[in-house]
C-alpha cells in the first residue's frame, strides 16, 4: 500500500467514528440521548457484516482492492447523509410504543437505514486488512489513530459548527479517502466523476430542508412552536446541547412548576429555553423589582426560605437564570450558581441580558461554568442552601423517555458530597414533579435516608421534611434535626398555600393528605416505610424500582420491574398506561433487534462460507471469539458510563473512552506477537498473561477510580480528558491482545475459521452493546466489568492449551 | 375479552374494507361496550358504573370524525391516537371518565381549555347545554370548528386564543375541562368556575396519562383538589389489587 492509501484508510476511519458520534448527538435531539446506544450496536454491525461479506467475496475483491475501496468510501459519504436524512423521516414515534405495535418495526427500520453507511465504512477498512495482510500492522495503525482522531475532530467541529455542517464535512472527508484510494485505481477517470458530482450536491446541491432536524412533535419545543405566535429567536449548538430560545407574545409562557392555587400572583413575560427540544427552563423578564415576582414565594420550592435567613445558596444548574432570581426574590444574601452549558450562560449575560435584567450583573450572584458534582467536591464553601434545580419537564419524567439516562445528581455519593457543603443548620433542597404512584419521589427519599444513613447519622427521618403540590414535592435535607419552630414553619409554609406536607419528624398521618387528596397519603407512608425497620422488604415489594441511586447504578429515572409487567400491561387499556415504563422495553427490543440483525446479516451469510477445520476448532474457538466479544463491550459500555460522572457529558465520555479504547487496544494489538514470543520462552500462555493484566488493572481500577475521580473532577475539561485517555490507555492496551493472539494460531492450523473468528466476535459485540446496558441498570457498572472479566477468564481456559 | 377483541379486530378489518357508517356504528358499540366493561370492572369512579348519559354520548360521537384518515382505522380503539401537531385525542376511557368525574348536567355550561380536534367538546354537547372551547394550535382550532359544525354540534363555541384566562364574557361555568397541559393551574381559571362546580385535568404525557386531577369549588368557595388514579393499582405487592 502507498502512503496515500494509508492516508485513505485513516480518513474512512475517522469519517466512520466521527458519524457514530454525529449520530449519537442528532438522536439526542430528535428523539432522546438513550436511543445513542442502539448507535454503538448498528455501527458494530456494520463492521461485522462487512467482514462476512469480503469473507465471501474475498477473491474477487482482492484484484479490485482500490476500485471496490474507492465505490465504498464513495457510498459510505452518499449514504452518510442520505440516511440521516432518510432516518428521520421513519415515521418512529416513541411514546406510542405502548400503544402500537407498529413503532417497534419503525424501530428496526430506523437500526436498519443507520447501518448501511457503517457497512460501507467497515467494507473500507475491511478489505485493506483482507487484501493488504502484508501491511496489517500499518493498517491497524492508520485505522485506529483515524478512529482516535475522528473522535476529537468530532466534538471540537461541534463546538464550532451545527450537527448538519459537521454532517457535511464527514461525508467530504470520506468523499477525499475515495478520491486518494481512486488515484491508483484502474478505473480513475469514472471515479472521479462521481465523485466530484457527489462533492457539488454536497456543498451546493442539497435542499436545505432535507437536512433539517425533524425533532419529534412530541417533544416540548415543537409543541411549543404549534401555539400560535411563537417564534423561534435564538439558536446555539455545541456538543453540550443544542439551545434553542422561543418567544411567544399571543400566549405568554407562564411557567411556574408547583404554583399555589391560593397566589394571587402570575408569572411575569419569559423566554423558554430548549435544550436538545426538550427540559424548558425559562429566561424571566426582570426589571429590578422584586415585587413583580410574588409568584415565587408560592411555590413548594420556596419552603427553604421560609426556614432561613439571608442564606448563601447554591444553586445547581442555573438554566436561564430563573432559579437565581428566585433565591434574590427569597431573601438570599448570596447566590452561587453552576451551570454546565457556558451557551446557556451567555443567554444571561449577553444574548439577552438586557431581558433578564443583566441578572448575573448583581455583585450578589456569581456565575460558575461549571459540571456540578465536580464543582461541589472542590467548592471550601459552607451553603446554607443548596439547591438543585427541576430541569427536566414533566412531560419527560412521567413518560419514560429518561429511563436509561444516567444522572450523577440524585446518586447517593451526590448527596454525600452536597451536604458536605451544607453549612450546619443549613439545608439541601430537591424539588421533582409529582408522579402516582409516587416513583422518583420516594426513589429520591430512599438515596437520601441511604446517603445519611452511610454518614452515621442514626435516625436520619430527624433531618428530613417532605411537602408537595399537585404536581411537584419539595424535600429538604438538613445537616443537623429540624427543630420544633422549623416545624411550626413548615406547618404554616404549607397551609397557607394549600400544600399538603407528606413528611416532617413526628408527624401523624393527621397531617397527611389535607388539601390535594390521594387515594392513599403514598408519600408520607412512603417515606415512612423507608425510615422503617422493614424498608428493604418494602423497596423488595414496591411494584417500581425505587432503591437507592449510586454512583454505579446511576439510573435514578429507572424504575421498571420484571415482576410488575403483567399487571400494567393488563391496566394499559383501563387508564394505566402511565404505570407501563416503557424506556427499558425499548433498550430490551433493541437488544433482541441487535441479536436478529447480527444472526441475520452475520451469521447466516457466514454458513455459506467453506467449513474446513481440525476437529473440536469449532466449538472451542467459536466460543472464544464469542466470549472475547463480549467481554470487550462490556468493559468498553461500563466505561463510557462511568466516565460520564468525570467527563461531565455523555458525548464527552463516548468521544474519550472510543478513541482511547481504540487507540491503545490497536496499539496492544500491534504489540500481541511479541508478547507471544516472549512468553513462549517461559512456557506462559499469552493470552492468560494478557489476561491477568486486564484483570489487574480493572480491579484496580474498581477500587481506586470513584476516589481519583473524586478528587480530579474539577479540573479542566481538556486536562480530564488527557487523563481519562491515560487511565483507560493501559487496559485497553491488554485487551488489544486476546483477539490477535488467537486469530494467529487460527490462521496456522484453521485459515478457513477466520472469517468465522470475525463473524462470532462482530455477532457478540453487536448484542453486547445493548447488554452491557441492560446489566448496568440491574446490577451496576461494577458488576458489569467483573462479568467481563469472568468471561475473558473463561475465554483464557477454553484456549489454555 | 379475547372473544370480544377479535370480534373488534373483524369489525375493524370490515372498516378498512368498507368503510361505511354502518360499520363504524358497530366498532363504536364495541368500543363502549369495552369501556363499559372497564369502568365496572374497576369502579374507580366509586360508582357501581360510569353514568349511562356519558356511554350513551361516547355511543353516539363518532370519534372516527375526529381523527385524520390515516388513523381512521383504528378510531374506535380504546387508545389514544395521534392528531397531528403533537397532540393527540385521549383513550375513550379516560374521556368516559373525565366526563363522568364533572357530573354534566343538562342546564350546565362548560369550559373546556384544549379543543384539540373537538372530540371532548362533541361528547360534553351531547350532555350540557352549552360548551365552550379555546385552542391555541391555530389549524386544530379551525380544523375542530369546522368539523363540529359540519357534524352539527351547534351548542359549541370555539375560539383560537389563551385558555389562561378563560372566557370571561360566558362565566361562570358549571364544569371546566383542562385538556392542554400546564405547569400549574391558572388562578383565573378557578375564579371562573361556580360554587360547586369541578375542573378536570388530565396530567401525563400525550399518550399515557398519569393521573386526573379534580378540583372542586364547595358552594363556600373552599378549594378542593383530588387526584384520582384513572386505574385502580396498589404499588405494593402482596395487597388487594382488584375486585
Amino acid at each position: 500500500m502507498t502512503r496515500v492509501q494509508f492516508l485513505a484508510t485513516l480518513l474512512i476511519s475517522a469519517a466512520a467514528i466521527a458519524y457514530e458520534i454525529l449520530l449519537m448527538r442528532m438522536l439526542s435531539i430528535v428523539q432522546w440521548h438513550h436511543f445513542a446506544y442502539m448507535i454503538i450496536s448498528l455501527a458494530l454491525l456494520g463492521y461485522g457484516t462487512s467482514g462476512t461479506v469480503i469473507a465471501i467475496c474475498r477473491r474477487w475483491l482482492e484484484p479490485r482492492f482500490e476500485l471496490v475501496f474507492s465505490i465504498s468510501g464513495l457510498l459510505f459519504s452518499i449514504t452518510m447523509v442520505a440516511c440521516f436524512v432518510l432516518g428521520q423521516r421513519v415515521p418512529f414515534n416513541a411514546l406510542e410504543i405502548v400503544w402500537d405495535a407498529r413503532q417497534f418495526i419503525n424501530l428496526s427500520i430506523i437500526y436498519i437505514v443507520f447501518f448501511v453507511p457503517f457497512f460501507f465504512a467497515a467494507c473500507c477498512i475491511g478489505m485493506a486488512f483482507t487484501c493488504r495482510p502484508s501491511h496489517i500492522s500499518r493498517i491497524y495503525f492508520f485505522d485506529l489513530l483515524g478512529a482516535g482522531l475522528g473522535a476529537l475532530l468530532i466534538v471540537g467541529l461541534l463546538f464550532l459548527l451545527s450537527v448538519q455542517s459537521a454532517l457535511i464535512m464527514l461525508a467530504v472527508l470520506a468523499l477525499l479517502a475515495s478520491a486518494l484510494m481512486a488515484i491508483t485505481s484502474t478505473a480513475r477517470k469514472p471515479l472521479a466523476v462521481m465523485q466530484l458530482v457527489c462533492l457539488a450536491t454536497l456543498l451546493f446541491g442539497l435542499p436545505q430542508e432535507w437536512l433539517v432536524l425533524r425533532i419529534s412533535e412530541y417533544k416540548g419545543l415543537q409543541q411549543t412552536m404549534q401555539v400560535v405566535g411563537s417564534n423561534i429567536v435564538h439558536v446555539s449548538s455545541s456538543p453540550l446541547g443544542l439551545l434553542t430560545v422561543v418567544e411567544s407574545p399571543r400566549i405568554p409562557f407562564r411557567y411556574a412548576p408547583g404554583l399555589s392555587l391560593n397566589t394571587r400572583f402570575e408569572p411575569p413575560e419569559q423566554l423558554a429555553v430548549f435544550i436538545d427540544g426538550d427540559s424548558m427552563s425559562v429566561i424571566t423578564r426582570f426589571d429590578g423589582n422584586l415585587d413583580a415576582l410574588g409568584y415565587m414565594g408560592d411555590v413548594t420550592a420556596a419552603l427553604p426560605y421560609a426556614l432561613l435567613d439571608a442564606p448563601h445558596v447554591l444553586i445547581l444548574g442555573a438554566g436561564g437564570g430563573t432559579d437565581v432570581l428566585f433565591a434574590l426574590y427569597n431573601g438570599a444574601a448570596r447566590v452561587d450558581a453552576v451551570e454546565l452549558n457556558p451557551q446557556m450562560t451567555r443567554l444571561v449575560t449577553d444574548t439577552y441580558a438586557d431581558f433578564a435584567g443583566y441578572l448575573y450583573d448583581d455583585e450578589r450572584i456569581t456565575i460558575h461554568t461549571q459540571e456540578a458534582r465536580g464543582f461541589v467536591v472542590r467548592s471550601n464553601d459552607q451553603y446554607d442552601l443548596i439547591q438543585v434545580a427541576l430541569l427536566d419537564s414533566f412531560a419527560a419524567s412521567g413518560s419514560g423517555v429518561q429511563a436509561l439516562s444516567e444522572s450523577y445528581l440524585y446518586t447517593v455519593e451526590a448527596i454525600q458530597d452536597y451536604l458536605k457543603n451544607t453549612a450546619a443548620g443549613g439545608m439541601l433542597a430537591i424539588t421533582r414533579w409529582l408522579k402516582l404512584p409516587p416513583r422518583d419521589n420516594l426513589k429520591l427519599v430512599a438515596t437520601v435516608i441511604e446517603a445519611l444513613r452511610e454518614t452515621g447519622v442514626a435516625e436520619p427521618g430527624r433531618q428530613l421534611a417532605l411537602i408537595r403540590s399537585w404536581n411537584t414535592s419539595t424535600l429538604l435535607v438538613k445537616n443537623g434535626e429540624f427543630s420544633a419552630a422549623d416545624i411550626t414553619v413548615i406547618r404554616q409554609f404549607a397551609d397557607s398555600r394549600s400544600f399538603d406536607t407528606a413528611f416532617f419528624p413526628s408527624m401523624t398521618a393527621h397531617d397527611a393528605n389535607r388539601f390535594n387528596l390521594l387515594d392513599q397519603p403514598f408519600l408520607y407512608d412512603g417515606v415512612n416505610a423507608l425510615l422503617g425497620d422493614d424498608a428493604d422488604d418494602f423497596v423488595a415489594r414496591y411494584k417500581f424500582y425505587i432503591a437507592p441511586a449510586t454512583d454505579n447504578k446511576p439510573y435514578f429515572f429507572h424504575f421498571f420491574k420484571w415482576s410488575s409487567l403483567p399487571e400494567v400491561m393488563a391496566l394499559r387499556k383501563r387508564g394505566g398506561a402511565g404505570l407501563i415504563e416503557w424506556g427499558y422495553l425499548i433498550l430490551v427490543a433493541t437488544a433482541i433487534q441487535a441479536a436478529i440483525a447480527g444472526v441475520l446479516l452475520i451469521l447466516l451469510p457466514l454458513s455459506r462460507v467453506k467449513r474446513r477445520w481440525p476437529r473440536g476448532t469449532g466449538s472451542r474457538m467459536g466460543s472464544y471469539f464469542f466470549l472475547l466479544g463480549l467481554a470487550f463491550l462490556f468493559i468498553e459500555i461500563a466505561f463510557i458510563q462511568k466516565f460520564i460522572l468525570f467527563l461531565s457529558h455523555p458525548l464527552y465520555a463516548v468521544a474519550v473512552v472510543l478513541s482511547g479504547f481504540l487507540v491503545f487496544a490497536g496499539l496492544g494489538s500491534a504489540y500481541s506477537a511479541q508478547l507471544v514470543q516472549r512468553v513462549a520462552q517461559k512456557r506462559h500462555s499469552p493470552v492468560s498473561v494478557a489476561v491477568a493484566g486486564i484483570a489487574a488493572i480493572a480491579l484496580l481500577y474498581l477500587a481506586v477510580l470513584p476516589m481519583l475521580f473524586q478528587q480530579l473532577i474539577g479540573l479542566p475539561d481538556a486536562i480530564k480528558m488527557a487523563l481519562s485517555i491515560i487511565l483507560i490507555a493501559p487496559m485497553a492496551f491488554f485487551m488489544g491482545m486476546p483477539f490477535p493472539i488467537v486469530l494467529a494460531r487460527v490462521a496456522d492450523r484453521a485459515p478457513d475459521f477466520i472469517p468465522w473468528a470475525w463473524g462470532i466476535n462482530g455477532f457478540a459485540s453487536v448484542i453486547s452493546a445493548s447488554l452491557a446496558t441492560l446489566l448496568a441498570i440491574e446490577f451496576g457498572f461494577s458488576v458489569v466489568i467483573l462479568l467481563a472479566l469472568g468471561l475473558y477468564a473463561t475465554a483464557a481456559a477454553v484456549v489454555h492449551d | 375479552m379475547r372473544v370480544r377483541g377479535a370480534v373488534c379486530c373483524v369489525m375493524l378489518l370490515a372498516l378498512t374494507a368498507h368503510g361505511d357508517e354502518a360499520d363504524y356504528a358497530i366498532a363504536r358499540a364495541a368500543m363502549v361496550d369495552e369501556v363499559y366493561f372497564y369502568a365496572t370492572l374497576a369502579r374507580d369512579t366509586g360508582e357501581a358504573a360510569l353514568n349511562e348519559d356519558v356511554m350513551q354520548a361516547l355511543g353516539t360521537v363518532e370519534r372516527h370524525e375526529f381523527v385524520p384518515a390515516r388513523q381512521k382505522p383504528f378510531a374506535y380503539e380504546n387508545r389514544p391516537l395521534p392528531i397531528g401537531y403533537g397532540q393527540t385525542i385521549s383513550q375513550p376511557y379516560i374521556v368516559a371518565i373525565m366526563t363522568d368525574l364533572i357530573e354534566p348536567g343538562g342546564g350546565d355550561v362548560v369550559l373546556e381549555i384544549g379543543t384539540g380536534s373537538g372530540y371532548q367538546a362533541a361528547i360534553l354537547s351531547a350532555l350540557v347545554h352549552h360548551v365552550y372551547s379555546i385552542e391555541i394550535i391555530e389549524p386544530l382550532a379551525d380544523g375542530a370548528a369546522a368539523r363540529l359544525a359540519r357534524l352539527g354540534h351547534d351548542n359549541i363555541t370555539t375560539k383560537l386564543g389563551d385558555g389562561y384566562y378563560g372566557w370571561q364574557e360566558h362565566a361562570p361555568f358549571d364544569a371546566i375541562v383542562v385538556t392542554a397541559a400546564a405547569s400549574h393551574i391558572p388562578p383565573s381559571l378557578v375564579r371562573q368556575l361556580r360554587p360547586g362546580g369541578r375542573m378536570i385535568i388530565p396530567v401525563g404525557g400525550q399518550f399515557t396519562t398519569q393521573q386526573l386531577l379534580l378540583l372542586t369549588k364547595t358552594d363556600d368557595e373552599k378549594i378542593i383538589t383530588r387526584q384520582i388514579a384513572a386505574v385502580r393499582f396498589v404499588p405494593l405487592t402482596g395487597e388487594h389489587q382488584d375486585e
